[in-house]
């Protein structure tokens, strides 16, 4: 039952990324472009998964239990440290350089272009290979 | 050039936030695209392995269901990174996020919602960092 809901949700977030087109790099790129073909789509994305997710984890919390029996699974870490602050530069880094993040990527593997494949091979060899170097 | 599309960008995002919602009503789950990668990437968590993976194919799966239903033209996917450049922000991609514990909707989305001051700061910084690589590389580089 698990594996069913979380494919539901994952096809329901996948259609967003596609209807929203955050799948194409060259979209997310002009937004970060202020000083040039800036376009201000991906603020609305943004802003509408946003209050949609502000207002549903409210009521969701409010329930005091998920679905399936269990409890909220939430990150504790509370302090703002280096790994934090430099991981998100490292991201953002390549964020900027290929105009791609990891769902959206994911999501654009349907184009079959195969420069997306590489997009998502890299990033998950940056992830074990991360996972390697810090011994866990 | 891309077509400013605000309205496509709200239903899209709140087709995003309701997913996140759900998760978390379903499952107690951040729908954080990275963590559940790196999370079924990880040899010693293989309890969740099933959902994660689920979650992950339903990305590409809703994505090509828009496509059937003649919502989405992927002729207008354009790639500006080359080659190398592409292989490159995926590695640093793929530790980022390792290292930051989470990525767009992660941080973006689910932890903004949960007013974290982590995710705050970690938006901030990748949003930042980002704009600042556009306009290092289109306008100072002349790169596309």
């Amino acid at each position: 039952m698990p594996v069913l809901l979380s494919l539901v949700v994952g096809t329901v977030f996948g259609a967003g990324l596609a209807l929203s087109d955050m799948v194409n790099p060259a979209r997310v790129l002009n937004f970060f472009d202020l000083a040039g073909s800036w376009d201000p789509t991906l603020a609305f994305v943004m802003g509408g998964a946003l209050a949609t997710t502000f207002v549903g984890y409210r009521l969701v919390f409010a329930r005091g239990a998920s679905l399936t029996g269990g409890s909220f699974n939430l990150p504790t870490a509370k302090q703002v440290d280096l790994p934090l602050v430099g991981g998100a530069a490292l991201f953002g880094l390549g964020w900027g350089l290929a105009g791609f993040c990891p769902g959206p990527a994911l999501a654009a593997l349907v184009s079959l272009k195969p420069q997306v494949f590489l997009f998502v091979a890299a990033t998950a060899a940056g992830m074990v290979a991360t996972r390697a170097w810090r011994g866990r | 050039m891309t077509e400013f599309a605000p309205l496509h960008g709200l239903i899209g995002g709140a087709l995003i936030g309701l997913a996140a919602v759900l998760l978390m009503l379903t499952l107690g789950r951040i729908a954080g695209v990275s963590t559940i990668s790196f999370g079924l990437l990880a040899p010693a968590d293989s309890a969740n392995r099933p959902w994660r993976l689920a979650f992950l194919v339903g990305l590409p799966l809703g994505a090509l269901l828009v496509t059937m239903f003649g919502l989405k033209d992927w002729s207008t996917l354009t790639f500006p990174a080359s080659v190398p450049v592409t292989i490159v922000a995926g590695l640093l991609v793929g530790i980022g996020t390792t290292y930051g514990s989470g990525c767009t909707s992660g941080h973006g989305v689910c932890g903004l919602a949960r007013l974290s001051p982590r995710s705050l700061v970690a938006t901030i910084t990748f949003v930042a960092v980002a704009a600042i690589t556009v306009f290092i590389f289109r306008h100072l580089m002349q790169a596309p």
